[in-house]
């Protein structure tokens, strides 16, 4: 196994109680079992986007195990899976918008949105689905009317929530070469 | 600061297994319950989770809150099941046996009767097992019993760290919570939902930049005690397998076994009484 730095394992479990606090306490419930609006995963895209996609993953399936638990309703596997799968895909698009640098712009947070509208549809309409049928036989009807929903509502709060982390975040990094020679 | 995991102490045989026996028996239920829709198989679980839940001398007062909510989501889960697919069982069983009928295509068949008591039968054979391994492992032993069942200590820590400043990061997210509504920030139902999740970034950004200093904070002191120079780690918390881990391991890779190896003979994953 890759030897992780202790930065990322510190980013792993805090990200991880961030995930849990934001998800447990301050969930929207939806209509439809199963899913909240919830602003967990703007934090989620916005930790994965700084610490890579191990990082990402690692946030997702802790969080989201511990969500699962603390609510006493069975560990739902297929979803936990999501949410880690969520985090690697943020994660892989770590360079394409140099948050670290401070340099976010207009074109990274166009980049980043477009990533993680992507990655929603890939976890909740493809991912959870798919092991939900797996594990569970589940009706397909079912299980897609529930994925589209999540992955609107989460991509949309995504798109507020981790946009505006990411400017916030960008900004109190200093940027490359903004120092001059006198 | 409330027990959000639910840790309940007392005495039983189930408090004294190890958490990493726990651990794995949680996992290895879970799995022979999630693969098979073999219909005896699952009643037995159902029976045995019951019976195990006994044991360990939790009361149901106990965690009536989570069993409540757990009941609501499964009560729903079943209702969207037939709203969306009121065929669905039989296409999974191949007959159709047709009770009665309410309105259009919703008619009510034994098949669709039986998919959904199996659908029940999966959560409540599973259910009363992660109570059970919730309210009778300590929290603090969870992240050294991770380790132990071959999880890398370097993510068994990410685990524990979570695990300990899940409060921290509770109350800083009150704290600011509360700040930004002393400035007249609206987070009750009376705002919009876009409102509402404006609001909620106001405390976000706060939240989350003071998360990311924690960070900054934690793993300069861990790197000065040389946190990940060694091979290995042991943990306060970790404690040597008795007799009774043993027994209770062995007694769930027996079940998986048998939920595996049902599967397999009988062809496919559903228990069909309906072809004599």
């Amino acid at each position: 196994m890759k030897k992780f730095s202790i930065k990322t394992i510190v980013a792993i479990g805090i990200g991880a109680a961030l995930f849990f606090v934001l998800g447990r306490f301050v969930a929207i419930p939806s209509p439809v079992p199963n899913t909240n609006i919830s602003i967990q995963y703007g934090v989620l895209a916005f930790v994965s986007a700084v610490y890579g996609p191990i990082a990402g993953m690692l946030v997702g399936l802790i969080g989201h195990t511990l969500i699962d638990f603390s609510y006493g309703w069975g560990v739902w596997w297929s979803w936990v899976i999501a949410s880690g799968v969520f985090g690697l895909i943020m994660g892989l698009g770590t360079h394409a918008w140099k948050l670290e640098e401070g340099e976010l712009g207009r074109k990274g947070l166009i980049k980043f949105n477009v990533v993680q509208v992507l990655g929603h549809i890939v976890c909740w309409g493809l991912v959870a689905p798919v092991l939900d049928i797996l594990i569970y036989k589940e009706p397909i009807e079912k299980l897609f009317a529930q994925g589209l929903l999540s992955s609107v509502a989460n991509a949309v709060t995504t798109a507020i929530v981790g946009s505006l982390l990411c400017v916030a975040y960008a900004a109190t990094k200093p940027k490359t070469g903004s120092l001059d020679k006198e | 600061m409330i027990n959000l995991f639910n840790y309940i102490e007392r005495k039983s045989p189930i408090h004294r297994l190890t958490g990493a026996s726990k651990l794995l028996c949680l996992v290895l239920w879970s799995l022979a319950a999630m693969t098979s829709f073999y219909t005896p198989l699952l009643a037995v679980l159902t029976v045995g989770a019951v019976l195990l839940f006994r044991l360990s001398r939790i009361r149901i007062k106990d965690i009536s809150f989570m069993l409540g909510a757990t009941m609501v989501f499964m009560v729903l889960n079943n209702v969207l099941i037939f709203l969306f697919s009121p065929q669905h069982g039989v296409s999974i069983y191949g007959t159709r046996t047709v009770l009665f009928t309410i309105a259009g295509p919703y008619v009510v068949t034994a098949e669709q009767l039986f998919y959904h008591l199996n659908v029940i039968l999966k959560y409540l054979c599973t259910i009363p097992i992660v109570l059970l391994f919730v309210s009778t492992t300590n929290p603090s032993e969870f992240a050294a019993s991770l380790n132990r069942i071959g999880i890398s200590y370097r993510i068994s820590y990410a685990v524990a760290l979570a695990l300990r400043y899940i409060p921290d990061i509770q109350r800083e997210y009150h704290d600011i919570s509360l700040a930004q509504q002393a400035r007249g920030m609206e987070m009750s139902k009376k705002a919009s939902l876009i409102r509402r999740l404006k609001s909620v970034s106001g405390i976000l950004i706060p939240l989350v930049l003071s998360s990311m200093e924690r960070i900054d904070t934690i793993s300069n002191a861990m790197e000065l005690r040389g946190f990940g120079k060694g091979r290995k780690r042991t943990w306060y918390q970790g404690r040597k397998f008795s007799k009774g881990d043993i027994l209770a391991i062995a007694v769930c890779v027996a079940l998986m076994a048998v939920s595996l190896g049902l599967t397999i003979w009988n062809g496919n994953r559903f228990y069909n009484p309906f072809i004599a």
